[in-house]
């Protein structure tokens, strides 16, 4: 097998273009990839689809930084402070540009990927009835269950089909065989539904080491484009069993990006006037060494021999 | 508030825990009155204990160490949808007197107007749960005759209306507030006072509400929260984050 590893700045200049649909984050609050998504505003993509169910600020940021043309998702904020400030200005005033939403629930948004994912034509749901999302999104359709001669009605979710998801893992190989634990949101569907998955890993391990518990692993490798090895990837979300949640960093995020102008100084100091996401963990420095999780609490080996 | 919704809470039920101030009133549940209950939390996290050390979110390290199953958004969503969950647990910005709720825009697109960050799962627990609980903080801006955008169903326009849209069971079963409780009431559920917490006056209350709140014959004093409730409260959120 050939080796897919490449360095960030590859990845996504060749795997993240300008108009694409990409899944930033799918499992809700944690392994959230940061590290993609402000390389993305570092080299100025535009036009982009976001597809995340919730993906805390990252989608804010991408949104503030001009990136965003169409948010594809269930909730748009910063879960621990409330509100996200870029979100406001581009849906209320159009700054920096306007935005259009694919409103969404978290189920109604994993059953899109799920149809994708398993090549159906639609998913039916219940839980849109009666909701202004139904109405507000005009991808849904409403038609009486077939199956039943009684009043039925459900929802009819049509497959969304990102055209690259982008997945944080613990530990990959070179080819793109990966470990991932943790709560796992709608990252197996978002993987199953994409054209083609973009890894972050924060190590490189032997593929041995991925062959010990295929159990963990949630995606086939051969989907892999590229595998990025890049330390502290889901800053500032955390990263299960390694890296915990820096909630300072949201909190300081929501009262210097109230405005425009302390959202744009928030971006160069942050982002645009660091080469890479190296700089960013230096720039850290000890808060980030601070949320490094020092403690073990270990799984039991399963056994896998066929002897 | 957070007392008075935890005790809605019965032992051995199976609670979606919606974010922010849900998982600290499971939290004070499981450590109180519900030792049994299981709580689901949408990002793919079941659990009997509650977490050791206080949630900013549901997925941070402390609610996956010691987990009782992590999973996928659908595995649970999809048990909720099956029936499988027994109370859900939300919070909301704006709620009418129907129990429907809205966390995606306050006013109509155009001068004036706030877009707030949407359902995340707040629309599928309010769908589908056998009895939903919301909390929010009690004011008249919040508590309107109707909703500017239904995020998550309550009884739509009173009557059967919510069994019309397709919905064959669920719905509000109490609002708790800072101020009281409010709970669906006769055949058409419109939201009544069931209880005001000690030191608000039912007057004070009304003032807060939006609509022409009626009292339940039977409306009376909450409770006064107990010392193991306040114990619990303070084990769960020893700084006060969300209290």
């Amino acid at each position: 097998m050939i080796s897919k590893v490449v360095t960030l700045q590859q990845a996504v200049a060749e795997h993240i273009h300008n108009g694409d649909s990409v899944v930033l984050g799918a499992c809700l609050e944690p392994m959230i990839p940061f590290a993609v998504s402000y390389e993305i505003v570092r080299q100025h993509k535009t036009g982009l689809n976001i597809i995340a169910p919730i993906s805390d600020i990252s989608s804010d940021i991408l949104i503030g930084a001009g990136a965003v043309n169409t948010i594809t998702g269930a909730w748009v904020g910063n879960v621990s402070e409330g509100l996200g400030h870029n979100y406001r200005r581009a849906m209320e005033q159009n700054i920096p540009h306007p935005v259009t939403l694919v409103d969404h629930s978290n189920f109604s948004l994993g059953m899109a990927l799920l149809a994708a994912a398993y090549g159906m034509p639609f998913a039916p749901n219940k839980s849109l009835l009666g909701s202004d999302i139904l109405t507000s999104n005009p991808q849904f359709d409403v038609i009486n269950n077939p199956l039943t001669d009684t009043e039925d009605p459900i929802v009819l979710i049509p497959p969304l089909t990102p055209d690259v998801a982008v997945l944080p893992v613990q530990r990959a190989d070179r080819y793109g065989g990966t470990h991932f634990w943790g709560n796992t949101g709608l990252l197996q569907e978002a993987a199953l539904a994409s054209q083609k998955i973009l890894v972050l890993t924060e190590e490189i391990v032997d593929s041995a080491v991925i062959r010990s518990d295929p159990n963990r692993v949630l995606f086939a490798d051969f989907q892999v484009c590229a595998v990025v090895e890049v330390q502290a990837a889901t800053h500032p979300s955390p990263m299960t069993g390694i890296w915990q949640r820096d909630t300072a960093f949201f909190g300081a995020y929501h009262q210097r990006t109230r405005t425009r102008e302390g959202f744009l100084d928030w971006l160069h100091e942050w982002v645009l006037d660091l080469p890479d996401h190296a700089a960013y963990c230096r720039k850290l420095g000890q808060q980030l060494d601070d949320l490094r999780i020092q403690q073990q609490h270990l799984s039991v080996p399963v056994n896998f021999a066929d002897q | 508030m957070i007392i008075a919704a935890a005790r809605e809470i019965h032992n051995n039920e199976v609670v979606f825990v919606g974010m922010r101030l849900p998982m600290v009133a499971y939290a004070v549940a499981r450590l109180t009155h519900a030792p049994d209950a299981v709580g689901f939390f949408e990002c793919g996290v079941m659990r009997h204990q509650p977490a050791q050390s206080l949630l900013y979110t549901m997925g941070d390290p402390a609610n996956q160490k010691s987990a009782a199953w992590l999973t996928g958004t659908l595995q649970l969503m999809g048990m909720l949808q099956a029936g499988k969950v027994h109370a859900g647990f939300i919070g909301g910005a704006q709620i009418d007197r129907f129990g429907n709720i809205n966390t995606s825009r306050i006013g109509k697109p155009g001068p004036g107007f706030t877009k707030l960050p949407g359902s995340g799962g707040a629309a599928d627990i309010a769908a589908m749960s056998q009895r939903l609980f919301s909390i929010m903080k009690h004011q008249r801006r919040r508590f309107v005759e109707r909703v500017d955008y239904v995020t998550s169903t309550g009884y739509l326009d009173g009557g059967d209306s919510r069994q019309q849209a397709g919905l064959h069971h669920g719905g509000t079963t109490a609002v708790i507030t800072d101020l009281g409780i409010l709970r669906p009431f006769g055949p058409n559920h419109e939201l009544h006072l069931a209880s005001w917490h000690p030191g608000i006056t039912v007057a004070q209350i009304r003032q807060a509400t939006g609509w022409d709140l009626q009292r339940l014959p039977d409306a009376e004093e909450t409770n006064a929260p107990s010392k193991e409730e306040l114990q619990a409260l303070k084990k769960v959120d020893p700084q006060g984050f969300w209290s």
